[in-house]
């Protein structure tokens, strides 16, 4: 097992860079209430745009609030909704993708016509739009961006399992008694999964860009929660006096995003898998 | 290639009926009731009286269907409804400010096809050289950097520090530079890697062997047939990043206080301005629409190889 992961590995530094940089966030997110050095909202007017010094190590903001721990917050909150909105998208085209490809005939015309309708708009202006109508929010959001990621997912699960449906392994399982239901799950779905995945981390880098975007506008997540794009939307108002505030909220979304891209781009090299532009 | 346009044609319009049904669907799910979101941009105390008499002339009251029916002829007539905020038609407001949004993307379309060419060309041509890992390190950059901290950084940098460039505002070419290359980056990420691979792919066929045996010089080869051929992928992106560059615009204007049609658009939305929000995503779902058909159809004159008649068999 190590030695194959040393083998898949060879060679692809970046790789291993960015899964050890995926790897770090995704503990930070989980374990920040331990490791952030101070309360991330809590607001100290006495100690604004302080420099760094060893009880803030990355100084303070404008309300005096310890800019390391609003970074850190602002881990679990990206990749937490990035997460959500991930795992949700897959569960619904996953389960219209299954539909559409195994039963075929009408549900399958109807479903993809649906996906054909959604891919018509530009992903964000939708988004924009469903949340300009529903109104600005998280949650808004959230389902916003669920909206628009599923049917990717659906037609891409629809087509493996189209051309998957017709093969040998199939046939087999169905002579021996399978039911549809465990046609699907024991052979479908196992065998969508891994490239699904690998779409998945592409997207992942989307949602988080798209979350930041989103209230970086003030559309999305509200202050004082700490999120990188509103954090930003902050920060630039102190730009002549305290670049920081917007820099390094950019820089790690540029670190995560990035991470995301390099580990999804060589994940599809191998597994054959078309990137979406 | 008359059949094959007019097919193309008529396959659009169950995908914007299908766009205008979406956000007509959208518009009766969401919470907010028109009549009083027209109410409150105007500045007027909401009355049950007046709430009903607006919902009336909003044809709220009629049966669904009709309402639909309705937005459909509206929409097809130009009549996008009038602005809840400004009371003027939004058809106005759109064509007002549209030309500086249109000029905002296409000089970023420029400076990325400017860049993007040579780059993916060369990059292909002498691959695996530094030229090469710069431009996938470019790439990523430009795939991963989010637009609006891009914008502020540019700021930081061109126009607070060195003081090269006007901070916002529109006027000069100096007010197009820094917006332009904010939203060009993320372009010239795609295309400069969609033009190396499919020079790649180029260079493996055989018609570049058969002309290397004629004794053809290598800038011949290149030049007439290998750029021309490859150009034809990037030609696809442009029109799939349509998208990106419409909601790239709405950012940039936000960050450059750029007086185009996404400020406009979320000033809408903050409003809550629904026949401004729908108009703009029913405009922009035709624009990405019919430029996609555009695109196609200069492909089909770039690449002898795809053939009328094939294409029009869809």
């Amino acid at each position: 097992m190590i030695s194959r992961i040393r083998y898949t590995l060879k060679g692809k530094w970046a790789f291993a860079i960015c899964s050890l940089i995926l790897v770090v966030f995704f503990l930070v997110s989980i374990l920040v209430p331990w490791i952030a050095p101070n309360d991330p909202i809590q607001v100290n007017l006495a100690l604004k745009l302080m420099p760094p010094s060893l009880e803030y190590p990355l100084g303070t903001d404008q309300l005096g609030r310890c800019n390391l721990s609003r970074l850190l917050y602002g881990a679990r909150v990206s990749l937490g909704f990035a997460t959500l909105i991930f795992v949700a998208s897959l569960g619904i085209g996953l389960v219209v993708g299954t539909l559409a490809g195994f039963r075929g005939g009408w549900i399958d015309t109807l479903l993809m016509r649906f996906c054909d309708g959604i891919m018509a708009f530009p992903n964000l202006v939708l988004v924009l739009g469903i949340v300009g109508l529903l109104g600005p929010g998280l949650w808004q959001v959230v389902v916003a961006l669920m909206m628009v990621q599923w049917v990717y997912y659906a037609r891409m699960i629809r087509g493996m399992v189209v051309s998957m449906k017709e093969q040998n392994f199939i046939a087999a399982a169905r002579i021996s008694g399978s039911s549809n239901w465990k046609i699907i799950r024991r052979h479908l779905v196992p065998n969508v999964l891994p490239p699904i995945m690998v779409m998945g981390t592409l997207e992942m880098g989307w949602a988080i860009m798209d979350i930041s975007a989103l209230s970086f506008l003030g559309l999305g997540i509200q202050p004082p929660t700490p999120e990188w794009g509103a954090m930003i939307h902050e920060g630039t108002s102190f730009m002549r006096s305290n670049p920081e505030l917007m820099l390094y909220p950019g820089l790690m979304i540029l670190f995560v995003v990035i991470s995301f891209n390099i580990i999804g781009e060589s994940l599809s090299e191998q597994f054959g898998v078309k990137r979406r532009y | 290639m008359g059949t094959y346009l007019i097919k193309r044609l008529f396959a659009i319009v169950p995908i914007i009926l299908f766009a205008i049904f979406l956000m007509f669907v959208l518009v009766r799910l969401s919470p907010v009731d028109p009549a009083e979101a027209y109410l409150t941009a105007s500045h007027i105390h909401p009355t049950e009286e007046l709430l009903a008499e607006k919902r009336q002339e909003f044809g709220l009251d009629r049966p669904l269907i009709v309402q639909y029916v309705q937005t459909v002829a509206d929409i097809v007539r130009f009549d996008f409804g009038n602005s809840y905020v400004t009371n003027t038609p939004v058809w106005q407001e759109i064509t007002t400010r549209l030309p500086a949004t249109l000029q905002l993307a296409l000089s970023s379309i420029l400076v990325a096809i400017v860049v993007s060419v040579p780059l993916g060309f060369l990059s292909a041509v002498y691959k695996n050289s530094w030229l090469d890992h710069f431009s996938r390190l470019l790439s990523y950059l430009g795939a991963s950097i989010p637009q609006f901290w891009l914008g502020y950084v540019l700021i930081f940098f061109f126009a607070v520090k060195l003081d090269l460039f006007p901070v916002e505002g529109r006027g000069t070419w100096q007010h197009f530079v820094l917006p332009s290359i904010t939203l060009s980056l993320a372009l010239i990420a795609i295309y400069t890697r969609l033009l190396r691979a499919s020079v790649l792919e180029e260079l493996e066929e055989a018609y570049i062997l058969y002309g290397r045996t004629r004794g053809l010089k290598e800038k011949a080869i290149m030049g007439k047939h290998v750029l021309r051929i490859s150009i034809s992928p990037m030609l696809t992106g442009l029109g799939m990043n349509l998208g990106k560059l419409l909601t790239g615009t709405i950012i940039v204007e936000q960050v450059f206080s750029w007086p185009g049609f996404g400020r406009f658009f979320i000033e809408a939305i903050f409003n809550r301005d629904i026949p401004v929000i729908q108009s703009y995503v029913v405009l922009a779902a035709c624009l990405f629409i019919v430029c996609n058909l555009i695109v196609d159809i200069i492909q089909l004159y770039l690449d002898p190889r795809i053939s009328w008649k094939g294409r029009a068999q869809y």
